[in-house]
């Protein structure tokens, strides 16, 4: 621990000119442009760019940190986000979904970290809602709605914007639905329940082919519509060729934008409220809080349901994009990955939940099947690697491993919220003092003898 | 008419009987203290007036309501605080907020108008914090409103509990062992608060404590309570030379010699 300690204030050292005054506004500029030419002069699919790409998102984060003027953050986020970044995925489209996927994600551990960070209640099956919201939209835009009653027919696609408000709905109703039996429980137990519950919408969306077709079963739904673009013939009689795949995505990409941007004010003013506080109360002592008048289930119920809400809207966003759905998408794996985001990012954290759906979803989309494919390259050149090693096998198994370093050396979170960077090392510094406390009685012993 | 009328009180765990058939009165306005030895089920009855714990047999009356069986954060709301007998603070939130969390029944600013931060929600923010400030200066710590509330000492943590019971603007307080772990003179200015709660704000105060100069310096009624039962009840002198009450505390030889 001492050694994390020390090398953090050398960090600080380097860094603590580069954020604040005159300098800090030349660095950031200078930063973000440099990695805008970078992306944008090399558009091509390799692990350079990988790099780059990761660092021009960190270059937000970094802004973020610094002490600079608000304006000027603002006019470094819409210069990055709202211009480069869409420009450069009209270059090279993996890159935007990428970020269009990190996105979604973002807004999810947003919500998550609402349930989890906020209110301290273990949800392991929060994608429940998120497939919830991605079924409703499935359903209801695809002719799977003829199978459920053929008289009905499906909606049309301009339909889909007050879909995200039903989506949001949907997610609400579900929460709380959920939460009204489960909420009384502490704890283990609540996770165990949301757990169970998590795997019963999959199971449901499995099996809900018969007898009626409602979800299509294991096959799952297929061509979802989009929404249709509204100022696209305007850009069309602009004179830029575009098809429609690449208007899609830049489509997602801005949509997924507000969203989260629409996230994070909501949650941020919600933190910092007299729910908020509310929350904070009931996560630190439940007794005491509830002493205080605070209603215990309601406040929980508001927290599961705000969460959830989050959660239906972008599976509406998500089916539409993704133009396909089945059950295996909302998997066990998907709520722990996102459970993932909030603990690695820092719980109770809103900067942190959005760093670690970032990082998460990089290292699944990009930085680790690049390395796999970094080294069966090496394999097929000759690299002294087994024949029988296949890298891609190996994701998981490092993704994991990078988990459990996180925990043992950094257990805040990469961006801790203020509080609970404290908490922690609470329980550092009793270590410490047990153990200097052992050395002293053993000494006194020595002495003693 | 009493404040709080607590009838036939009686709480059993498994097959121990904790609080056994405790009838007990407060009149508004007043200072009583509940004593009896370690043990004797004073904070069960606490736990029962505030609803942590649901009586097994009995009735709980508080301003004019039958409260028997209602949630804990009902009574809360109602006007009945309490503070804990190894402190509950919220530790890791600073000292206003922990004030402002017993303000949480009286504010009332909708979800719609915290995420537009509505104007009536913005002023309602700021006479919470005006009034949580004025209830931490009463207490005396009113410059350690931004630190957290794990890094005050101890008195200061006894302070600020009492300020957050405030908060909610109770009639009635229920202290258990506010000064358990003080020094003589963090005593003397203990009693002084708990005094100026009633005399000032007119606060009804129940007491539990074993501190005997405070309970006898400051009651106007004392219940003692052994093995859960009532043993006795009445004014400081009655108490003090109650064979029943000295045989409780210092066993049956020593209740001999005084009678």
């Amino acid at each position: 621990m001492t050694t994390s300690t020390s090398s953090q204030s050398l960090w600080q050292r380097v860094t603590a000119p580069l954020s604040s005054g005159p300098i800090a506004y030349g660095f950031l500029a200078l930063y973000v442009l440099a990695c805008s030419i970078l992306l944008v002069t090399n558009p091509r699919t390799e692990l350079s760019t990988d790099v780059v790409f990761v660092l021009f998102l960190l270059s937000m984060l970094v802004a973020y940190r610094s002490r600079v003027a608000a304006w000027f953050k603002v006019v470094l986020g819409v210069f990055a986000l709202g211009v480069v970044l869409p420009y450069f995925g009209t270059l090279n489209p993996f890159y935007i979904d990428v970020a269009t996927q990190a996105g979604i994600f973002t807004a999810l551990a947003l919500g998550l970290n609402v349930v989890v960070g906020f209110a301290g209640l273990l949800d392991l099956g929060y994608v429940a809602f998120f497939a919830v919201g991605a079924y409703a939209w499935g359903i209801f835009s695809t002719p799977q709605i003829t199978e459920i009653n053929p008289a009905w027919s499906p909606v049309d696609p301009v339909m889909f914007y007050p879909f995200l408000i039903i989506g949001l709905i949907l997610g609400l109703i579900t929460g709380v639905l959920l939460g009204l039996p489960v909420l009384r429980l502490r704890g283990d137990y609540l996770a165990i329940v949301t757990l169970g519950f998590g795997e019963v919408i999959r199971v449901v969306a499995n099996n809900l082919d018969r007898p009626i077709n409602i979800t299509n079963g294991s096959q799952g739904i297929r061509a979802i519509e989009r929404p249709p673009l509204i100022i696209v013939d305007q850009i069309r009689n602009l004179g830029i060729v575009a098809d429609d795949n690449r208007l899609y995505q830049l489509f997602f990409y801005y949509l997924v934008l507000i969203i989260v941007l629409l996230t994070v004010i909501v949650v941020a003013r919600l933190k910092h409220s007299r729910i908020g506080r509310a929350w904070e109360a009931i996560r630190e002592d439940e007794v005491a809080a509830v002493a205080q008048g605070i209603p215990r289930v309601r406040m929980k119920l508001l927290a599961f349901a705000i969460g959830a809400s989050f959660a239906g809207v972008m599976g509406v966003v998500f089916a539409s994009k993704q133009l396909f759905i089945n059950p295996p998408t909302f998997d066990l794996l998907r709520s722990i990955n996102i459970l993932a985001m909030v603990i690695l990012g820092g719980m109770g954290s809103i900067p942190g939940a959005m760093l670690g759906a970032i990082i998460v979803t990089m290292l699944d989309l990009q930085i680790l099947p690049r390395i796999a494919a970094v080294l069966r390259e090496a394999q097929a050149a000759g690299a002294p690697i087994p024949r029988q090693f296949d890298p891609t096998q190996y994701q998981r198994l490092l993704f994991g491993l990078l988990l459990v370093v996180m925990m043992i050396f950094r257990p805040e979170g990469l961006w801790p919220d203020e509080r609970r960077r404290e908490e922690q090392h609470e329980v550092e510094i009793t270590d410490e003092e047990l153990e200097a406390d052992k050395t002293a009685k053993q000494a006194g012993a020595d002495s003693g003898s | 008419m009493a404040l709080l009328e607590a009838t036939n009180i009686t709480k059993i765990f498994g097959g121990l009987v904790a609080v056994n058939d405790v009838t007990f009165t407060v009149e508004p306005g007043s200072i009583v203290s509940v004593i009896g030895p370690n043990g004797a089920g004073k904070t069960t009855f606490f736990n029962v007036l505030t609803g942590i714990y649901k009586p097994d047999k009995g009735r709980v009356v508080f301003a004019g309501k039958d409260i028997t069986g209602w949630r804990s954060d009902q009574i809360a709301a109602l006007g009945m605080r309490r503070t804990f007998q190894n402190i509950r603070l919220f530790g890791n939130m600073t000292v206003l907020e922990n004030v402002l969390i017993g303000m949480h029944v009286h504010l009332h600013a909708s979800i719609w108008s915290i995420i537009f931060r509505g104007r009536t929600m913005l002023r309602e923010e700021a006479k919470a914090r005006n009034k949580a400030l004025e209830l931490l200066s009463f207490v005396g710590i009113a410059d350690k409103r931004d630190e957290l509330a794990k890094n005050l000492p101890y008195g200061d943590q006894r302070r600020l509990e009492i300020a957050r019971a405030m908060a909610g603007d109770p009639k009635i307080i229920l202290l258990d062992e506010p000064t358990a772990g003080m020094n003589p003179h963090e005593t003397a200015e203990a009693t002084q608060l708990i005094r100026r709660l009633r005399d000032e704000r007119g606060i009804t105060v129940i007491l539990i404590e074993h501190d005997m100069r405070l309970v006898m310096s400051i009651s106007e009624r004392i219940s003692v309570l052994d093995y859960g039962s009532k043993i006795a009840e009445g004014d400081v002198q009655a108490i003090r030379t109650n064979p029943r009450v000295i045989e409780a505390y210092l066993g049956k030889g020593a209740a001999g010699h005084a009678a």
